[in-house]
């Protein structure tokens, strides 16, 4: 029969590397192609560093250049978005579609399937970045030397982490139709409080301390660090950003279990 | 259909002697909260088999098919795919599914869809032969959400296809085709039988079942109700069906020894009976003025009916 023919053949391998390398490909075509993606993730951020960023180029806070400030505050933003939207609502909508059951009975190794998704949001956060850059250098007077533009890039891109987890967790507990509204809930108040849009000292003394509990503010500290706003807070910033990324992997993990006894 | 069922006859015919078991569900029992999805449900699919799971909606179809995937897990019982656990990675290799999925991502093109999951399978099939299954050719660069509802079931039906799989599973395959799409996706299924593939389909149309299956499962309840050849089937329920003008009462008629039911339909009598020939004798002596007298042997549509309303109710009820 077809089963002894199939066991007699050399054994074919699969190309682990095309597999990742496809995975991780479409996966990017297939965000970049969705206006309503394209508009949450990279939308709000440049449409708001356009509205609050440029028009301050001529202001200061505290001797501090605001759309410099802004810059910064804004590409942690951007970040947040991309791993929230790009992982959180995309797996949330695959999964309430049935899609993602299709893929879990193919022989795809799931890790490949959740890199492909890390993968978006390392990007578009590296690219809304890079973005942000230009239009701040371009239209709002901001200087920048290299260096401080590379080390942006670079904390931004790691700072993705803890969001990328949490994103992972929306996806798995919230039905497709609610997800983008979640998430709106958690983005918009984590980024205000995080001291994304306005300088966290502007804000009431009870909001600052909320927003040390939160990791937004500890990635906005580490973001705005580089180009020299804060400083000292890096080592700590890290570690809770670290712990916040190992949290919700924990949970993430636990969840899927849970879910998978039920299923 | 006649001519449907006549054209599968041949071919189940022709068809080797199942072989092997291919995959199994032994006394599986699957419960969620709290309902009962599957009640001690055995299933054994042989080599080159075409079974169909047949049943209405809860019947535990999908439940079944789940299990043999690896989606979920048996509350109790086992369940071997290959010989071996179906979340193994080996073993999904040789199969291919498609399941009953909403949506798929709109923005990737027919392409690029095909290709990411060939790229999952050791041995793919070439691109223009999977183009050619979904009925898609010259079409590879549309994108997903610009296709038409049956061509993309025939998309789900290509991507299940891709690795060149042993065993396939069609959970719900012509769901919501139109009668043309659905007519093709039945050819597409026959050549694989007749390439010695095996394959699982859930359907809760009959008349699928009976194009396609050498082996249909009833199911109602998470139980199997009834199993066999198609033609076995209709001939072991042996129900006929007499319709007829008459002046006689339904309460009356289903009150005959013999009479499943008994119902008008219009200004038609419709009576379903193991005994045709006793209860037209009495039909005719009790009602000089009959007219219009036709009997058929049931179809499938009648035994599945019959079948699966013995499970629930009491036999001999009126419908």
């Amino acid at each position: 029969m077809a089963t002894t023919a199939v066991l007699a053949l050399p054994q074919t391998r699969v190309s682990r590397l095309r597999l990742y390398a496809n995975e991780i490909g479409f996966e990017l075509f297939k965000l970049a192609r969705n206006k309503s993606y394209l508009f949450s993730m990279i939308g709000f951020p440049v449409i708001f560093y356009l509205l609050f960023g440029v028009t301050n180029k001529n202001s200061t806070f505290q001797g501090h250049s605001i759309a410099r400030y802004l810059l910064a505050g804004y590409a942690c933003f951007g970040a947040m978005g991309s791993s929230l939207f790009g992982i959180g609502a995309s797996l949330a909508i695959e999964k309430g579609q049935g899609w993602l059951e299709m893929k879990r009975a193919s022989p795809m190794p799931a890790a490949a399937y959740l890199l492909a998704k890390l993968a978006v949001a390392f990007t578009f956060a590296f690219s809304i970045t890079l973005l942000l850059m230009g239009l701040g250098i371009a239209l709002a007077g901001v200087h920048l030397t290299v260096p401080e533009g590379l080390h942006l890039l670079a904390v931004i891109v790691a700072g993705v982490l803890p969001f990328a987890t949490l994103g992972l967790i929306i996806g798995l507990v919230m039905p497709a139709s609610a997800s983008p509204g979640v998430i709106n809930l958690i983005y918009l108040p984590m980024s205000f409080c995080g001291g994304l849009w306005l300088p966290i000292e502007t804000l009431p003394h009870w909001l600052q301390v909320v927003a040390h509990g939160m990791p937004s503010y500890w990635f906005a500290r580490v973001a705005l660090e580089t180009l020299g706003y804060t400083s000292g807070y890096s080592p700590i910033a890290w570690l809770l950003l670290g712990g916040y990324t190992v949290l919700f992997v924990l949970a993430a993990g636990l969840i899927f279990r849970r879910q998978e006894s039920q299923a | 259909m006649g001519a449907v069922t006549t054209e599968f006859s041949e071919i189940a015919g022709a068809e080797p002697t199942a072989g092997g078991t291919v995959a199994s569900l032994q006394s599986v029992t699957k419960k969620f909260k709290e309902q009962t999805a599957l009640d001690g449900f055995s299933l054994e699919l042989r080599a080159g088999e075409v079974v169909a799971l047949l049943g209405p909606n809860g019947a535990g179809k999908t439940t079944a098919v789940r299990l043999l995937l690896g989606l979920s897990e048996p509350t109790a019982g086992t369940v071997r795919i290959f010989g071996g656990d179906p979340r193994e990675r080996a073993s999904r290799e040789r199969l291919g599914a498609m399941l009953q999925v909403g949506r798929m991502p709109d923005t990737l093109k027919v392409r690029e869809h095909l290709q990411l999951f060939c790229s999952y399978y050791p041995k793919p099939r070439p691109l223009d032969e999977l183009l050619a299954i979904a009925g898609l050719e010259g079409q590879q660069d549309k994108y997903f959400g610009k296709l038409s509802g049956g061509q993309k079931q025939r998309m789900l039906f290509a991507l299940a296809l891709c690795g060149d799989p042993d065993l396939v599973f069609l959970d719900e395959p012509t769901l919501g085709m139109d009668v043309e799409a659905r007519r093709s996706l039945w050819q597409q299924v026959r050549a694989l039988s007749a390439a010695g593939k095996t394959i699982l389909l859930t359907t809760h149309y009959l008349e699928e079942a009976d194009a396609l299956a050498s082996r249909i499962v009833v199911m109602q309840t998470g139980r199997v109700v009834a199993e066999g050849r198609p033609e076995d089937l209709k001939a072991a329920q042996g129900s006929r069906t007499i319709r007829c003008v008459t002046s006689l009462n339904a309460v009356f008629l289903s009150g005959l020894s013999g009479v499943i039911s008994a119902e008008r339909d219009g200004e038609t009598t419709v009576v379903r009976t193991e005994s045709a020939e006793s209860v037209l004798r009495t039909m005719l002596q009790e009602d000089r003025n009959l007219s219009r007298l036709e009997v058929r042997s049931a179809g499938l549509e009648e035994t599945f009916l019959a079948l699966t309303n013995h499970a629930s109710h009491t036999a001999g009820k009126i419908q």
